[in-house]
């Protein structure tokens, strides 16, 4: 195994003592086939003890470990060293509050996901004794890709509506609501209306599409805002234009 | 939170888009021809205004106008928004007539016609 010299430029900060964010150099010897976390924690065990970030799987599973590399948001986790030349600059993900080094305050995030209702919210409710709720793989498709989302909030970073406007809902929230509106077995589209449908919700998106450029897993966030707003934009002709729409 | 009334002004934008990414090349196409002396009998000067002379093409050619027009008004203002004008009221109205006054003023032609 080959080894490489790699220079990791990596942004400070610690709340206690420093008054705003510095970089810190750090020579890493690596191995060829390592990603930027792997160096990360090379400097944590060898280095530098105090460097903080979050991680957890190192697979692209728990979405822990978004930063920005060399400028784009990206896990850190699937980020390989070859695929870097020279100085590779680490920032904590853009648009989120630094709490220290590579760890963002996050309860923004948070908050809006769970404001979006991102559960089943039965169509009808039926004893356990009548049985499942039965799916076909055509009712399936419709929203699988969505349930993909591993919350890692690069999309988030990525994209310039958010960090223009900090109330707007954004890609993972609303695909995550996308995916129980599509889902055949729920009833819940009009609930979560209030949220996806207000101003904040689909109608600050401008299609920039950085959302799914960036989607480690490929959710395409950016679809399934679009998909939203038909759908929403149908609802509110419905209920403004049709005799007897009005709410 | 309440629904937003953005609708109104995103349906006629996502129909002109639509529209324009069909329309527009064809138009391309078409201008380039004509610019390379190649006119097909059928889309000359005399057969065009013939066809625009029914009713049905009059308004079908106003709803293109119009949504396409309508379509890089609202393009524009998002564009404005993001490059730091944010006045919105101001440049979505302004806009928004530009392109109705340019649908009013294409009506008015096409009724002369
Ligand atoms: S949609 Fe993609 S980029 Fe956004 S949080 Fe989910 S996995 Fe990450
Ligand atoms: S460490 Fe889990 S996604 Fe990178």
């Amino acid at each position: 195994m080959s080894e490489r010299l790699v220079e990791v430029e990596v942004l400070r900060y610690n709340p206690e003592t420093d008054s705003e964010p510095h970089f810190q150099r750090y020579s890493v010897s690596c191995e060829e086939e390592w990603v930027v976390l792997d160096a990360l924690n090379h400097v944590k065990e060898t280095i530098d003890p105090t460097l903080s970030y979050r991680w957890s799987c190192h697979m692209a599973v728990c979405g822990s470990c978004g930063m920005m590399i060399n400028g784009e948001p990206k896990l850190a986790c699937k980020a390989f060293l070859r695929n870097y030349e020279g100085v590779i600059r680490v920032e904590p993900l853009a648009h989120f509050p630094i709490e220290r080094d590579l760890v963002t305050v996050i309860d923004d995030f948070v908050s809006k996901l769970a404001r979006v209702k991102p559960y089943l919210i039965p169509k009808e409710d039926k004893p356990l004794s009548a049985g499942e709720y039965r799916q076909t793989p055509a009712q399936l498709k419709k929203y699988k890709q969505y349930t993909l989302c591993i919350n890692c909030m690069l999309c988030y970073s990525a994209c310039p509506e958010y960090g223009l406007i900090p109330k707007y809902i954004g890609p993972a929230a609303l695909s995550l609501a996308h995916r129980y509106n599509a889902d055949s077995r729920d009833g819940g589209r009009e609930e979560r209306a209030q949220e996806v449908a207000a101003t904040e919700g689909v109608w600050d998106c401008s299609f920039v599409g950085a959302c799914s450029e960036v989607c480690p897993e490929h959710v395409d966030p950016a679809s399934a805002i679009q998909q939203e707003k038909i759908a929403n934009m149908v609802d509110w002709y419905k209920e403004h234009l049709m005799p007897g729409g009005a709410k | 939170m309440a629904k937003s009334n953005k609708p109104l002004v995103w349906g006629p934008f996502a129909a002109g888009g639509t529209i324009t990414a069909f329309v527009t090349p064809v138009l391309i196409v078409l201008t380039l021809l004509a610019a390379l002396g190649y006119v097909p009998e059928m889309l000359g000067y005399e057969n065009l205004r013939g066809v625009l002379a029914h009713w049905f093409a009059k308004l079908s050619v106003s709803v293109i106008i119009f949504l396409s027009l309508w379509s890089v008004a609202h393009r524009l203002r998002i564009t404005c928004y993001d490059l730091g004008v944010r006045a919105d009221a101001l440049v979505a109205a302004a806009l928004y007539l530009a392109a109705v006054l340019g649908s009013v003023a294409a009506v008015v032609y096409l009724a002369r016609i």
